[in-house]
């Protein structure tokens, strides 16, 4: 590789890679942000697809994108704007280039540029840069099909393959641009086309020609390099959201000594959990595709009967179908992880997009006085801590515990960092003693009020629960008006008892001061680089975010006393600051909300932090 | 452990809560029934699991001393499956009605069927709702008189066997509360089956549909209104023992032995292991008054693997060869990065 002697060190950068649905754009932002990965940069990504699986081609709606953020210092967020847009063909161009930095890099295929895609674009004229002003943009018109087709037209492959690879050739400007080695990507390509050397090669070569493509026309200089991030020791990989929810449940069932079950049925964008645990037979995990939601979680209620560790996953609309049966693993108080993968409502609302709408629907979405724990992930890696938290909450306190996750976290990936089995604590079941012959399948333990699980099979435990009111303690089938209070009283403190368990709020920023953000679950990243940048501004300014939904952590009032302004922000209309009015009432709550199937903008959160901070 | 030490009495499957059906509910029956077969079967108390919907009848595992769970009406299907997949060594029944197995728990109920889970399915038909009070079900005859079909209903039923069938089921059998000798039987033989067994048990609810099977259990006339199949064994039947079931072009139809030049060989045999399901679909089909109703293993094709097994067999095929052991490995598998 030929070394650049003008390269440019840069702090972070945003690349978004956009195309047709059918372009390829998913892996080429994937073998960049691996590639990023392995270079050491910390990184963030965001996938953004259409909900239809072949949405029109050439349409702003067929518009698939795959944004990477990656840095030489900590990286929160896949960023607001892009720096550089690759754009496949005028939709992508369309789509994408107001999420562009200004004055920012835009490659274009040139060749695409054609009458009717343009047309189909929503262009009203032949000139793209002129329509959408983006005359101080760094404007890089390149034949990226005709390069690609001249690249591999004497390799026998047909029409459509050889196109079909012209996401390489953008792949490897960007290398060049970014001074990216390729060898990743030639090695997952020998793994990926095994079976076919041919298109092994052709991917090799279109790669290669676009870097030096790129290298050649030197219209792209100066490049860029950003250095390794200062990022804890430890060994790395890069995880989606969703592939580390189900690595945690895999690591909670390893470390309580137990068999984990799953019982789900497919939905957007939660299904990745369901794939990857239906591939891991290896690690002896149970899946069953059942027919339905309302199957998916009683197959793992069964399951939870039968001394496993159970889970279900599933997004909005499933949740909403399991609300019966989570009723049904309160009262029998058998221990249960809810997976819910939020995305945009209501009914199917905005299948492929994020939202934080379903927390009311977690709290309180069932019928009766029905008390549930909630967690919440606030990054792709960290959904792995938490399905490993909520099952350790589930199975020490008998209890259903629902994670919340959202389509942001679950398609975003960012570096892991691998932990050590021995380093996890054990989970410790709360089993019958098996040779107890006077088992009681609601004694409690005195701390945590669990009841005790005796397993089928076990000789001399014999007994029933089911959905009917139960005395405590006997488990008999009660109506007995004072114990079901009693039961009631007892499953609702069984839950808040749990404070004692869970680690406390902890702010980062100023500790006392202005105002404080408040957030949970996905907006962990934008709120931290908002504050980041208020901070820098002078402000006083804290960030809480909370893992802990329900309950919440025990120094709550003491932490908001702090703080002149509570400003709780939230991708809903304000369903958490509904929550914290209901349960610490001595406080006003400021909001600001978004619903529009997107993440917040660090800017768009300075700028209202402002607004609220400077009005009175 | 040792099977010949387990020696079981009906007893031993009672639990101590008081049984609260209505007096002369047919439930009582099958629950004594049940709980004999159970002491048969030289199965360990402590595998059996016992798993429910809602309904009078679900209320079923509360009166056995086995693992016992009440669900939700129309997922004991459900709940039962994960169960059994869950751990296959047990042996696991669930108890249903008709509205809870064919309204509101239909999905469930066809799919672990087609699964093959090895499941037993006690299927209570009382052709009514009971435990909310008598409003008609799937199951109720087209024009029956309900609380919520005064005017009689203008929906036909389905018949349990049918949809067992159409579900690609591979074993149904059918017996009628006041018979305990086929029901002993019949429950026997679902325990054996590997597979879901589906026992349809016409029950009777002595409040809001009593007497819908008088015509079928009436004591003058049910040796000729009852024809109880036996694998390998003539379909003959009748108080004098001289009826039977011939094959009338592609149909059935029913006989008197030497009468219009029929003899006994003429009768068909009852083949409850055939895969073709075209005999054991007219079997299920049969009605008064042109034929009596059957009772019995109709059907019982044994597959090799259940689809418990096969979840079993397929773990450990993919352990024996996978390096992955533990979550170690699998966390440092594929594409890593050390960070000094
Ligand atoms: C979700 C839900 N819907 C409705 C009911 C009310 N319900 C309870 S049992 C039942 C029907 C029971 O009929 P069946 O399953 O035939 O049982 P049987 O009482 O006749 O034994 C109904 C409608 C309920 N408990 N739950
Ligand atoms: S209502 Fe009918 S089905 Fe229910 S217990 Fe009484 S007799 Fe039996
Ligand atoms: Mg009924």
């Amino acid at each position: 590789m030929t070394k650049k002697d003008n390269l440019i060190e840069l702090e972070k950068v945003v690349i978004k890679f956009s195309g047709d649905s059918g372009d390829g754009m998913q892996l080429t932002g994937t073998l960049f942000s691996d590639t990023s990965a392995l270079l050491g940069n910390d990184l963030a990504t965001f996938p953004d697809y259409p909900a239809e699986i072949r949405a029109p081609q050439g349409t702003v709606g067929g518009v698939s994108g795959f944004q990477v953020h990656f840095g030489h210092s900590k990286v929160n967020t896949p960023g607001d704007y892009a720096d550089v847009l690759v754009a496949m063909n005028p939709a992508a161009l369309k789509a994408s280039s107001k999420w562009t930095r200004r004055g920012g890099t835009i490659i274009i295929d040139s060749d695409s540029l054609t009458e009717k895609n343009l047309q189909k674009a929503g262009y009203l004229t032949n000139d793209p840069i002129e329509e959408d002003k983006l005359g101080d943009f760094n404007i890089i018109q390149a034949p990226i099909s005709t390069l690609t087709r001249e690249t591999l037209k004497d390799t026998g492959l047909d029409a459509k393959s050889i196109i079909r690879s012209k996401n390489m050739f953008a792949l490897g400007m960007v290398f060049w641009m970014f001074d990216r080695p390729m060898d990743h990507s030639f090695e997952f390509f020998e793994k990926k086309f095994k079976k076919n050397p041919v298109i092994v090669e052709a991917n090799k070569m279109v790669l290669k020609a676009g870097y030096n493509y790129a290298e050649t026309i030197e219209a792209l200089t100066p490049s860029f390099r950003v250095n390794p991030a200062p990022i804890p020791p430890g060994r790395y990989r890069t995880l989606s959201g969703n592939v580390s929810t189900a690595w945690g449940l895999i690591a909670a069932a390893e470390k309580a000594n137990l068999p984990l079950f799953l019982g789900s049925y497919p939905i957007t964008p939660a299904t990745e959990i369901l794939q990857e645990l239906s591939g891991r037979k290896d690690l002896g995990v149970k899946v069953f595709q059942a027919e339905d939601e309302i199957a998916g979680i009683c197959t793992a209620i069964g399951a939870s009967f039968a001394g496993r560790l159970a889970a279900t996953s599933t997004s909005g609309p499933g949740l909403a179908l399991k609300a019966e049966a989570m009723g049904l693993a309160v009262i029998t108080e058998l221990p249960l992880v809810i997976v819910n993968v939020q995305r945009g409502g209501p009914s199917t609302g905005l299948p492929t997009k994020t939202e934080q709408a379903d927390l009311m629907q977690a709290l309180y979405g069932r019928n009766g006085e029905s008390p549930v724990a909630i967690v919440a992930a606030s990054s792709p890696s960290n959904c792995f801590d938490y399905a490993f938290e909520a099952s350790r909450l589930a199975l020490e306190y008998m209890t259903p515990v629902i994670l919340l996750t959202d389509g942001y976290l679950a398609n975003g990936s960012e570096p892991f960092r691998i932990p050590k089995m021995a380093e996890l604590p054990t989970i410790h079941p709360r089993f019958a003693d098996p040779s107890n012959q006077d088992y009681q399948p609601y004694a409690r333990d005195e701390k945590t009020l669990a009841r005790e699980w005796a397993v089928p099979g076990t000789p001399g435990q014999e007994h029933r629960i089911g959905g009917l009111e139960k005395m405590n303690i006997t488990g008999t089938v009660s109506y007995v008006p004072e114990n079901h209070q009693v039961m009631v009283d007892i499953r609702e403190k069984k839950i808040q008892g749990m404070q004692d368990s869970i680690p406390e709020l902890s702010v980062a920023g100023e500790q006392e001061g202005d105002a404080l953000f408040i957030g949970w679950g996905s907006t962990m990243g934008h709120l931290a680089s908002a504050t980041h940048e208020l901070l820098n501004r002078g402000y006083k300014v804290g960030h809480a975010h909370f893992n802990y939904i329900n309950p919440l952590p025990k120094n709550v009032a003491e932490v908001f006393g702090r703080y002149k302004k509570l400003i709780v922000c939230e991708l809903n209309m304000g369903q958490f600051a509904d929550y914290l009015r209901i349960k610490h009432q001595d406080f006003k709550y400021h909001q600001i909300n978004k619903v529009q199937g997107l993440p917040f903008t660090v800017q768009e959160l300075v700028d209202k932090f402002e607004q609220i901070v400077e009005g009175n | 452990m040792d099977i010949k030490t387990i020696q079981y009495t009906p007893k031993d499957f009672k639990s101590d809560q008081e049984v609260r059906w209505c007096p002369g509910c047919g439930d009582h029956a099958v629950l004594n029934a049940i709980q004999r077969a159970m002491a048969e079967l030289s199965i360990p108390k402590e595998k059996f699991a016992v798993i429910s919907g809602i309904g009078c009848s679900s209320r079923f595992p509360y009166y056995m001393n086995t693992y016992g769970f009440h669900g939700i009406h129309g997922r004991a299907g459900a709940i039962a499956s994960g169960v059994k997949v869950a751990n296959p060594e047990l042996c696991v029944w669930q108890i249903t009605g008709d509205g809870d197995a064919m309204a509101i728990g239909g999905n469930h109920f066809i799919h672990e069927i087609r699964r093959n889970i090895d499941l037993n399915v006690i299927l209570f038909n009382n052709e009514i709702y009971g435990l909310t009070k008598g409003q008609y079900s799937p199951t109720s005859k087209e024009g029956s008189k309900t609380k919520t079909s005064p005017f009689g209903t203008v929906e036909p039923p389905f018949k349990p066997g049918m949809l067992v069938l159409g579900a690609m089921g591979k074993f149904f059998a059918r017996t009628i509360d006041n018979n305990i000798k086929v029901t002993v039987e019949v429950m026997k033989e679902a325990a054996k089956f590997r597979g879901t067994s589906v026992v349809e048990v016409l029950q009777n609810c002595v409040i809001y549909n009593d007497q819908v099977f008088a015509e079928i259990s009436d004591k003058q006339h049910k040796l000729d209104r009852q024809l109880v199949v036996e694998h390998g064994k003539k379909m003959i039947f009748g108080t004098n023992n001289d009826k039977g079931i011939v094959q009338d072009g592609l149909g059935l139809k029913v006989v008197t032995i030497g009468q219009d030049g029929y003899t006994e060989d003429d009768i068909l045999v009852h083949n409850a292991h055939d895969p073709n399901p075209y005999i054991h679909m007219m079997l299920v089909n049969m009605q008064l008054p042109e034929f009596p109703v059957v009772f019995g293993v109709i059907r019982a094709v044994q597959e090799e693997h259940t689809y418990d097994a096969k979840v079993e067999h397929q773990i450990a095929s993919v352990q024996s060869k996978s390096v992955i052991k533990n979550m170690d490995d699998l966390m440092n598998s594929g594409d890593t990065w050390e960070v000094k």
